[in-house]
């Protein structure tokens, strides 16, 4: 059974239709990535998934589960976590208490979560005490991506984590998504860096226009000529 | 030179702290409600009535009978929120604007209603200032004033940068729609926001009624200082509240000081215009406050 199912997706914001029946899902230990243009309908999938817009059709599932429409809150303690592409972190709380809050609904002690992430982001570990607001763009986005994993989730979903990071930080930030991923943490990415992303992907979809354009293994994406010279900047991937 | 200290500074600072302490919670619904609360001096009004009343029926000292009257006003101000705002969470802020000025008006005019408009005091008696150094005069009541205010600003410390729901608050304050997304309790977040605003306004009310009298106006009077004071120090600054409340009241009272001459530098009855002005220049030169608050 798969961990995430979208099922033929209709929604969009207000009277707006963004998503005309969107499909994907994402099975157990898989990496799936999400490319498109601009405006596709990208961020609006996840936020789907999250209960943060209106599906007028269509089913989101989890395990199994019928979650359509559930109240982000809702959605949280069920077990997903999302990292929005934009604003993902409290800038004005410390590092660590970024992460205190990702722990929010956990009942239990966190501290040894908090440990064990600590090791994941190095960095994260000595600028704890540090105001969030004030950390470089990569590790902001590693409090935002520690501060989702810090309930141990069913999924992951990733809005661009790499989105205007250097070229160094942006292999980091692969590199801890494929860490996050062998700790058996199944994610969901959208990404612009398409064949960075693709590369380490189980699978993948391209969405154009709020529909499923292709899909397929990320290798298949990644050789597919049509897709390589509409997405990947021309050319077969190297 | 004494004189200054005397009959400036120190009630300036007095004057301050009751500013300071109802700011907290005007900057606090700002951030955390994201509207301007105009019923937050009318909160303060009816915790010192029901102070008054807690005060004539047991005798006690009203710093006594404070934390009852605390928690009656913050049930009053639960139920209001549950009542009035909650329906409004998700409508556009202007709405809930709108509905905190209508709050304003009937909580006054319920307060008239059953404790009438005529002026109380809320302590009988004059009392004899203490003396330090063979000049500096300071009243019991001014020392008690400026030590509550402290004793209530480590209490809202600890509990913002301590305790679990405290970082919720702060987290909620930077960004309501990311708390939802993070699994925050957001209407437990608003419950505690109301909790911490209602019972330092109740303080600072009473703080007020105590240094001067009780009358049915009291809390519009204050509300307009308090303003200036959340914008001041920034909006979603707690600490920049404090900081500008203690300036504004300083500033008021020192604006009457005889700088120049022997003449007050300014008429007295224009203190209230000095609070409006420092408030405009602000929001003029550096709309964020002192504190790099939010700016909407
Ligand atoms: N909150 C919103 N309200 C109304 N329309 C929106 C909102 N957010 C996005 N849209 C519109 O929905 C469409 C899809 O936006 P979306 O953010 O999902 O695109 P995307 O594929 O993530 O693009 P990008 O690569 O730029 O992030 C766009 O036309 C956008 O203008
Ligand atoms: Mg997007």
């Amino acid at each position: 059974m798969s961990v995430l199912e979208l099922d033929a997706v209709v929604g969009g914001y207000g009277d707006t239709q963004i998503l005309h029946g969107v499909s994907m899902k994402v099975d157990p230990g898989e990496i799936v990535v999400i490319i498109g243009p601009n405006g596709a309908g990208k961020s609006t999938a996840m936020k789907a998934v999250f209960g943060l817009l209106n599906l007028s059709g269509g089913k989101v599932s989890l395990d199994g589960e019928d979650i359509t429409n559930m109240p982000p809150e809702q959605v949280v303690r069920h077990g997903v976590c999302y990292v929005p592409q934009t604003s993902n972190i409290f800038p004005s709380l410390t590092v660590e208490e970024n992460l205190e809050m990702g722990a929010f609904v956990r009942e239990d002690d966190f501290q040894p979560r908090l440990l064990e992430l600590y090791e994941v982001f190095p960095p994260l570990a000595e600028k704890r005490k540090q105001t969030a607001g004030t950390l470089s763009g990569g590790q902001r986005q590693m409090v935002a991506m520690a501060k989702a994993m810090m309930l141990e989730p069913k999924i992951l979903l990733l809005d661009e984590p790499t989105a205007g990071l250097s070229p160094k930080y942006r292999g980091e930030i692969f590199s801890i998504v494929k860490t996050v991923n062998a700790t058996g943490t199944p994610i969901l990415m959208v990404e612009q860096n398409a064949k960075q992303a693709l590369k380490i992907a189980n699978r993948g979809y391209v969405l154009v226009d709020g529909k499923n354009k292709f899909e397929g293994s990320g290798q298949n994406l990644l050789d597919d000529p049509e897709v390589a010279e509409m997405f990947l900047g021309g050319g077969a991937a190297a | 030179m004494i004189e200054f200290l005397n009959f400036y500074l120190i009630p300036g600072l007095v004057l301050g702290s009751i500013y300071a302490l109802g700011a907290i919670g005007i900057t606090l619904t700002f951030s955390i409600l994201r509207f301007a609360n105009f019923a937050h001096g009318e909160t303060m009004l009816l915790g010192v009535y029901i102070t008054w009343s807690l005060v004539q029926f047991s005798g006690l000292h009203p710093l006594i009978v404070l934390p009852v009257a605390a928690m009656l006003t913050v049930l009053a101000v639960l139920f209001i929120d549950r009542a009035f705002y909650k329906p409004f969470r998700a409508s556009p802020t202007i709405m809930v604007v709108i509905a905190s000025f209508g709050m304003m008006l009937m909580i006054r005019s319920v307060v008239q209603f059953i404790w009438g408009v005529q002026l109380k005091g809320m302590t009988q008696g004059i009392q004899r200032p203490m003396v330090f150094f063979d000049s500096l005069r300071i009243s019991p009541k001014h020392v008690m004033i400026i030590s509550a205010t402290i004793v209530l600003m480590l209490a809202v410390h600890y509990l913002l940068s301590r305790t679990k729901i405290g970082k919720a608050m702060r987290a909620m304050s930077d960004s309501p729609e990311l708390a939802k997304l993070t699994g925050i309790d957001t209407e437990k977040v608003v419950r505690m926001t109301w909790i911490v605003g209602g019972a330092l306004a109740t303080a600072a009310g009473v703080f007020l009624a105590i240094d001067t009298h009780i009358d049915t106006n009291m809390g519009f009077k204050m509300l307009l200082p308090m303003f200036a004071a959340a914008i001041l120090g920034g909006i979603g600054r707690p600490f920049g509240a404090v900081a500008g409340g203690l300036i504004i009241g300083v500033v008021e009272e020192i604006s009457s000081y005889p700088w120049i001459g022997t003449e007050p530098l300014l008429n007295p009855g224009y203190k209230a215009g000095v609070a409006f002005a420092i408030m405009i220049a602000m929001l003029l030169w550096r709309p964020s406050g002192l504190f790099k608050g939010k700016v909407f």
